[in-house]
């Protein structure tokens, strides 16, 4: 039990760690939403004024809106559909004993350390480029005409590059999941007749629930604000159609220079965030209590 | 129905063969304990029943079917984990209809059947709890729970009771005891606690080092152990041991006399010592004696009442017709 005293002490020592982190968050939100009350474009300055909600109500009635709402939640929904299917199944093989599985799992976390810039780069020019990809040779290989990705579905094209990034984080966590699970359970469930399918719905599934859980909710936090990735690939386009919120915001302020209606763009993003976040905790968050 | 038999098992891991080949039987209906120290092979030979493990060579029969290639599931055997191995995830209700969910079974069959369990377990109150919240004998009741749904022809044990504290374990050994009586279906009880194999087994398998070393019912092995090993490993507190001359006038190179079969006088008796250490448990003092000319130390099985102090002089004579005489490569003689 604390004392007292130790009590006083530990929020002393506390506080200036506290201090700094409010300052850190307080300051550009307080500034972000003083922008984003003002008429604020860089290519007119110093005619900055007072707009109220005009901002605000320009970013929500602009047609683009809905569409880089619908493509963030695409894009959060598809890579986390991607990464965790395939990672459960990348680590039930991870999880077998099999000849050099230990450089198999080394190579397996490679993707994670490469700069999102870069994959996304040899992504577009390596693999999907309709003249020079491999994967146009590939399709040539097997005669079929070479698919040009990033102009016909691009927003699926990111998706694909984003999974093949995350893809390792959600098999390593769920590897270690997996390898927390006692073979005795599943021992048991075979002597009671379980077959392997059985085994994997009913003991392996929900044994992995928790690890699941953690990885949609770190995996989301990234995946709402991608941005390299569709910068140096599709810019967003063809017209708004690879386009998610973090971008658009970005488009209005450093393409347009629409300062006020980036911030507002900024706080909007950070409601979406927020409901996104509730609805998540709502759906899976009990699977976190013990 | 549930006889098994075991024809020239034998298993390997890699090139360490943990059991050389071996041959028993067990009839349907018996309650049969392996014990032995650790790493004698005691759950190895278990899982081989159950079908964990591929047996390397040899055959087992299950009512006399062939089942040495035949999955854990299809060979009616259910098994009874040292950690329980309950579903964290399920209900208790759940995790004892598993085994009849898999088997296919309609959900009101499943129903009666779990709470016909439940009843005999005493668990009906926690049916709607996880594993979790649950007491380490609730928890070893509720896999029990799980294997008896079943119906099958055999129970398996490995050391169910040994996360236990000591008053639950007398108690869930009266229970098990209890259920086979109730059940008389073959149970196959793994446990390196003599007394649990004492107290509970028809049948006693002596293992060490993967080999049986004798089979036969508790007092066959108290009163004419066929070896050594089995002399010092049946019984509580253990056979006292003497070799050399003594041994040698009574025609053997080793002799063993349990504790209880010693007489214990202040005046005369056949070997002279030194009490050392004494235990009271109130009910009897264990005296542990040190024998005069270095032939070593004796545990004497004394009444409650005895008063013998420290470094006192006593004189133990042994009850002639119990004592039991081994040859140099440690066989009893007869
Ligand atoms: N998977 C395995 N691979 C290699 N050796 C094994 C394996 N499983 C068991 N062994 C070895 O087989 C021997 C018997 O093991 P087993 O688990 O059957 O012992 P036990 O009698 O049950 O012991 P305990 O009373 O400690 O549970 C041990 O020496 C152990 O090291
Ligand atoms: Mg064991």
């Amino acid at each position: 039990m604390p004392t007292q005293h130790s009590r006083v002490t530990a929020r002393l020592m506390m506080t200036p760690a506290v201090l700094l982190l409010l300052g850190w968050m307080l300051v550009p939100l307080g500034l972000t939403l003083y922008f984003s009350l003002l008429r604020y474009n860089l290519l007119m300055p110093g005619m900055e004024q007072w707009t109220g909600l005009d901002n605000y109500r320009y970013f929500l009635t602009d047609p683009a809106f809905l569409d880089a709402l619908r493509n963030t939640l695409l894009l959060v929904g598809g890579v986390l559909v991607i990464t965790i299917t395939g990672g459960v199944l990348l680590a039930l093989l991870l999880d077998q004993a099999f000849w050099g599985r230990g450089i198999v799992r080394l190579l397996m976390i490679a993707p994670f350390f490469i700069m999102p810039t870069v994959s996304a780069l040899v992504w577009k020019n390596m693999f999907m480029n309709p003249v020079t990809g491999l994967l146009a040779h590939a399709a040539k290989v097997v005669g079929l005409e070479p698919f040009d990705f990033l102009a016909v579905a691009p927003l699926f094209s990111i998706i694909l590059m984003v999974s093949w990034q995350w893809l390792p984080f959600a098999t390593l966590i769920l590897l270690t999941a997996l390898q927390s699970l006692d073979s005795e359970q599943l021992e048991a469930s075979e002597m009671d007749g379980a077959n392997s399918l059985d085994r994997f719905i009913f003991i392996v599934l929900p044994h992995l629930a928790r690890a699941i859980t953690v990885v949609i909710l770190i995996q989301t936090i990234f995946l709402l604000s991608i941005f390299a990735e569709i910068l140096v690939t599709t810019n967003g386009g063809p017209g708004t159609a690879s386009t998610n919120l973090t971008f658009q915001i970005y488009a209005l302020s450093l393409l347009q220079f629409d300062v006020g209606g980036g911030a507002a763009g900024g706080v909007i993003a950070i409601i979406l965030a927020n409901i996104v976040a509730i609805f998540l905790m709502r759906m899976i968050g009990r699977n976190l209590d013990a | 129905m549930g006889q098994i038999r075991l024809k020239a098992v034998s298993k390997s891991f890699g090139d360490v063969e943990v059991i050389p080949p071996l041959d028993l039987e067990i009839g349907d209906g018996e309650f049969v304990v392996f014990v032995g120290p650790s790493g004698c092979g005691k759950s190895t030979l278990l899982r081989l029943i159950a079908g964990l493990e591929d047996a390397t060579s040899g055959c087992i029969e299950i009512d006399d079917v062939d089942a040495t290639i035949l999955a854990p599931a299809k060979r009616r055997l259910a098994m009874v984990f040292q950690s329980y191995a309950l579903y964290p995830h399920m209900t208790v209700r759940a995790n004892m209809a598993f085994p009849l969910r898999m088997a296919g079974i309609e959900r009101d069959e499943r129903k009666k059947k779990v709470e016909a369990a439940a009843r005999v377990l005493n668990l009906t109150e926690y049916l709607d709890r996880r594993p979790g919240q649950l007491s380490g004998g609730q928890r070893q009741r509720v896999a029990i729970g799980r294997a008896i749904v079943r119906e099958p022809a055999a129970f398996l044990f490995d050391e169910p009771l040994s996360n236990l504290d000591a008053a639950l374990r007398v108690n869930m050994r009266l229970e098990i005891s209890e259920l086979h009586r109730n059940l008389a279906t073959t149970m196959i009880y793994v446990t390196h606690d003599q007394v649990e194999a004492m107290t509970m087994a028809e049948k006693i398998v002596v293992l060490q080092g993967g080999r049986i070393e004798q089979v036969g019912s508790p007092l066959d092995l108290y009163h004419a152990p066929c070896n050594v090993f089995v002399a010092g490993f049946i019984g509580s507190p253990r056979m006292n041991f003497i070799s050399g001359a003594e041994a040698a006038r009574h025609g053997a190179s080793t002799i063993g006399i349990r504790p209880e079969h010693l007489a214990i006088s202040n005046e005369e008796g056949t070997w002279q010592g030194r009490v050392g250490i004494a235990e009271h448990l109130g009910s009897e003092t264990f005296l542990h004696v040190h024998l005069a000319e270095d032939q070593g130390t004796f545990t004497v099985r004394a009444g409650g009442d005895v008063d013998l102090g420290h470094d006192e002089t006593v004189h133990l004579t042994p009850d002639a017709s119990r004592i039991h005489r081994f040859d140099a490569v440690g066989q009893r003689l007869a």
